[in-house]
C-alpha cells in the first residue's frame, strides 16, 4: 500500500520542511480558516444550547387557552359577550381530543392578569393568586427552592395549602425566615406554605409574584363553582399543536354559541411556534457559520495549493529527473497530491486544538447561560467530521491543479541545460 | 540493440518550422560504445532525447531491444526508460535533498522495488563507481566528479539495457573527465551498450565508433581504435 510508503512520506517531509517558513505562512490560511469555522459553529451551538435551556423546562409542544369576549353577534347573543368556561370543559375536550396529553384547568382570582392583596402579619404583597391542578406542573414546570409542589392529596381533599413565588415570599417574609407550615391571608382565608419557588431564567408564563392553590381548595374558598379561566394543555409529541387548537376552538364555539368566524372570543397562544421559530433561528445561525467556515477554508486551501504551484515551478528540474528515470505521471501526481492533503489536514488540526481551546475559554467566561443564551459552546463530532472530511477532499481536489501543472512539465523541458 | 530507420524530427518555431533531424539512420549492437558528435544544432541532443524516450519522433521508426517505440502513452514511456534507459546528464541531475545512496537507489523505487533489496543494490553499484563510504553523503558535499559518478551508479542500478550520457564530462575539468570516461570504458567492458553525446574529440576516441552529426544527419560514422582512459588518470 503506497500511503505507508516510508520513501513517499520521507521525500513528502523532506519538501514542506525545506522551505518551512513559507510552509508555515501557508498553513495560516487554513489554521484561520478552521478556527473561524469551529468557532462560528461552536458559537451557534452554545446559542442554542443556550435557548434550549431557557426552555427546559416549558413543554414545547403546548398551548394555553383562555376565554376572551365574542366579536361577533351569534344565535341571539349580542357582541361583547363574555366567554366563561366550565370545569366540564376540560373532560369533555379530553374525551374528544385524544392527542391531548395534559389538560390542566386554572382558575384566576379577579380577572385575568388581575393582582389581589395578600396579607401576612401586617406585611402586604399584590399577587396573582391561581387555582391550579399539579398537572399544570407537567406544562410550565416551577422550579422549587424550598418545600414541594401542589399534589393530587391537596386536590383530594381541598386542603389550604399554597406555592409561592419568591418575589412574593420576599414581600411577606423577612429575609432567611422559614415560610414553610406559615400561613397567608388571602381574601380572610388562610393558607399554610407548602413550597418556595424561584424563577429559573426560562419562560415564566406565571411570573414570578404569585400564588397557587389548589382548585379545589380555590373553588370552596372563593365561591367560583365550576368556573375554569383557563387551560394549559400538551399535546402528544407527533402532533400539530396548530390542528388541537383548531378542534379546540371548534369544540368551545360550538358549546358556548360562538360566531365560527369570530376570531376574538377565545384566547390562545400556540408554545410550539415560538420553540420553532426559535430552532429555525439557530438553524439558520448554524447553517450559515458552516456556510461562511466552508468557503473561508476553501480560501485557506487554495492558497495551499497556490504555493505548491510555486513549489512544482521550483522542483521543475527535478520533476524531470524522476521522470526521466522513471517516474510515472501517476507516481508524480500522487506526491504533489498528498503534500495538498498533509499541509491542509496539518494546519486543520492546529486550527481545531486551537479553537477548541478558545471555545473553553469562553465556555469558562460566558458559558453558564445567565445573561444571555451562551451554554456549552462546542462543536459536535459529526460537525468537526464533515468539515475535516471537506477539508481534505477539497484539498485533493486543489492539489490536482499543481499536479497536473508538474505532469504537463516534459522531461526534456525540465533536463534542458541553461 | 537500437535501430533506427528515417527518422525525422521538426520544431516549430512560431511560424516557421524547424527541422532538426532530417532522416537518420543509425543501428547499435549490444556492448557498443558509441561517441554521437556533432557541433551544437547539429542534432545530437534531439537525437539522443528520442534515444531516450523523452522526446517522440515525427516519422521513422525506432527499436529498442526489439521493442517497436512508438505511440506510447506518458505512463508507458516512463515505464519503458525506467526498465531500458540508463541516463547520465552534464550537469548530474542529482536531486539535491536525497544522498547519494538514495539517489542511486532512486530508478529501483519507481521499479518498486522493495525498500531493504534497493538499498543493498544502490550501495553494491556505489561500491562499483568507488563511492561506497559515499554513500550517505548529501550531493553538495561531493565534488563534480564524484557527482558524475553517483549520476552514473544511479543509471545503472536500474540495470538497463541502453546507458545514454550526455555530455557527461562537459562540466568536468580534464582529469576528472578521463576518471568518468574510466568508469564507462569499465561498465562497457562489461557488456553494457553505452551512447555518450560530446563535443569533445578525445572524449569521443575512448568510445569504440564516432558517429558524426551535421544539420540533422549522419555525415560520417567509423569504429575508431579505442583510447583507454586509465593511461591519463
Amino acid at each position: 500500500m503506497w500511503l505507508f510508503d516510508k520513501d513517499l512520506w520521507s521525500e513528502i517531509f523532506h519538501t514542506l520542511g525545506k522551505n518551512a517558513f513559507r510552509t508555515f505562512l501557508t498553513m495560516l490560511g487554513v489554521i484561520f480558516a478552521m478556527i473561524i469555522l469551529v468557532l462560528l459553529l461552536g458559537s451557534a451551538n452554545g446559542m442554542s444550547n443556550g435557548f434550549d435551556k431557557v426552555f427546559a423546562g416549558t413543554a414545547s409542544n403546548s398551548l394555553f387557552v383562555w376565554g376572551q369576549s365574542t366579536s361577533e353577534p351569534y344565535k341571539g347573543f349580542e357582541r361583547g359577550r363574555r366567554i366563561r368556561y366550565k370545569i366540564e370543559d376540560a373532560e369533555i375536550l379530553k374525551r374528544q381530543i385524544p392527542e391531548i396529553e395534559v389538560l390542566a384547568p386554572r382558575i384566576e382570582l379577579g380577572s385575568h392578569r388581575d393582582i389581589v392583596t395578600v396579607y401576612r402579619k401586617g406585611q402586604t404583597s399584590g399577587s396573582a393568586v391561581y387555582g391550579d391542578f399539579p398537572e399544570i406542573d407537567n406544562i410550565t414546570k416551577k422550579s422549587l427552592v424550598e418545600g414541594r409542589f401542589l399534589n393530587n392529596n391537596d386536590i383530594e381533599h381541598s386542603k389550604k395549602v399554597c406555592v409561592i413565588g419568591e418575589e412574593t415570599y420576599k414581600l411577606l417574609f423577612e429575609k432567611g425566615e422559614d415560610a414553610i407550615g406559615e400561613e397567608i391571608r388571602i381574601n380572610g382565608v388562610f393558607f399554610a406554605v407548602v413550597g418556595i419557588y424561584k424563577p429559573n431564567n426560562n419562560i415564566n408564563i406565571d411570573g414570578e409574584n404569585a400564588v397557587f392553590i389548589p382548585f379545589t381548595t380555590f373553588q370552596k374558598a372563593f365561591n367560583s363553582g365550576d368556573r375554569m379561566g383557563w387551560m394549559a394543555i400538551a399535546v402528544e409529541p407527533d402532533t400539530k399543536v396548530a390542528i388541537v387548537e383548531r378542534d379546540i376552538k371548534k369544540i368551545l364555539k360550538n358549546k358556548y354559541d360562538i360566531h365560527p368566524d369570530d376570531e376574538r372570543a377565545i384566547g390562545s397562544f400556540d408554545m410550539s411556534e415560538i420553540f420553532n421559530n426559535i430552532s429555525a433561528f439557530t438553524n439558520v445561525l448554524k447553517g450559515f457559520s458552516f456556510f461562511v467556515g466552508i468557503f473561508t477554508l476553501l480560501a485557506g486551501v487554495i492558497a495551499i495549493s497556490n504555493i505548491l504551484l510555486i513549489t512544482v515551478k521550483e522542483r521543475t528540474k527535478e520533476i524531470g529527473v524522476r521522470r526521466a528515470l522513471g517516474a510515472t505521471p501517476i507516481i508524480v501526481k500522487r506526491q504533489i497530491v498528498v503534500e495538498a492533503i498533509v499541509l491542509t489536514a496539518f494546519a486543520g488540526l492546529i486550527g481545531f486544538a486551537l479553537s477548541v481551546g478558545i471555545l473553553s475559554i469562553l465556555d469558562s467566561l460566558w458559558g453558564s447561560g445567565e445573561d444571555f443564551p451562551f451554554v456549552d459552546p462546542m462543536i459536535s463530532i459529526p460537525q468537526f467530521g464533515i468539515s475535516f472530511l471537506l477539508m481534505v477532499g477539497l484539498s485533493v481536489l486543489i492539489g490536482l491543479l499543481p499536479a497536473n501543472k508538474a505532469v504537463k512539465v516534459k522531461p526534456i523541458e525540465a533536463l534542458r541545460e541553461e | 540493440m537500437i535501430e533506427i530507420k528515417d527518422l525525422h524530427k521538426s520544431y516549430k518555431m512560431g511560424s516557421n518550422s524547424l527541422h532538426v533531424l532530417k532522416g537518420i539512420n543509425f543501428t547499435a549492437e549490444a556492448g557498443e560504445l558509441v561517441a554521437i558528435m556533432g557541433s551544437s544544432g547539429s542534432g545530437k541532443s534531439t537525437l539522443l532525447n528520442i534515444l531516450g524516450i523523452l522526446d517522440g519522433a515525427d516519422s521513422g521508426e525506432y527499436t529498442l531491444d526489439g521493442v517497436p517505440i512508438e505511440d506510447l502513452t506518458e505512463t508507458k514511456a516512463a515505464q519503458y526508460r525506467n526498465k531500458f534507459l540508463g541516463f547520465v546528464f552534464q550537469s548530474f541531475n542529482l536531486i539535491n535533498y536525497k544522498s547519494a545512496l538514495e539517489n542511486v537507489a532512486l530508478p529501483l523505487y519507481y521499479q518498486k522495488v522493495g525498500r531493504k533489496e534497493r538499498q543493498e543494490k544502490a550501495l553494491n553499484y556505489l561500491d562499483k563507481v568507488g563511492l561506497k563510504e559515499w554513500a550517505s553523503h548529501l550531493p553538495s558535499e561531493l565534488s563534480g566528479g564524484q557527482k558524475q559518478r553517483v549520476a552514473i551508479a544511479r543509471a545503472m542500478a536500474a540495470e538497463p539495457k541502453v546507458l545514454l550520457a550526455d555530455e557527461p564530462t562537459g562540466a568536468l575539468d580534464s582529469t576528472t573527465s578521463y576518471e568518468v570516461m574510466a568508469l564507462i570504458q569499465k561498465i562497457n567492458d562489461e557488456g553494457n551498450t553505452i551512447l555518450v553525446v560530446t563535443h569533445e574529440e578525445d572524449i569521443a576516441h575512448m568510445c569504440k565508433r564516432i558517429v558524426h552529426l551535421k544539420d540533422g544527419v549522419i555525415v560520417e560514422d567509423k569504429k575508431v581504435k579505442q583510447v583507454r582512459a586509465e593511461q591519463y588518470v
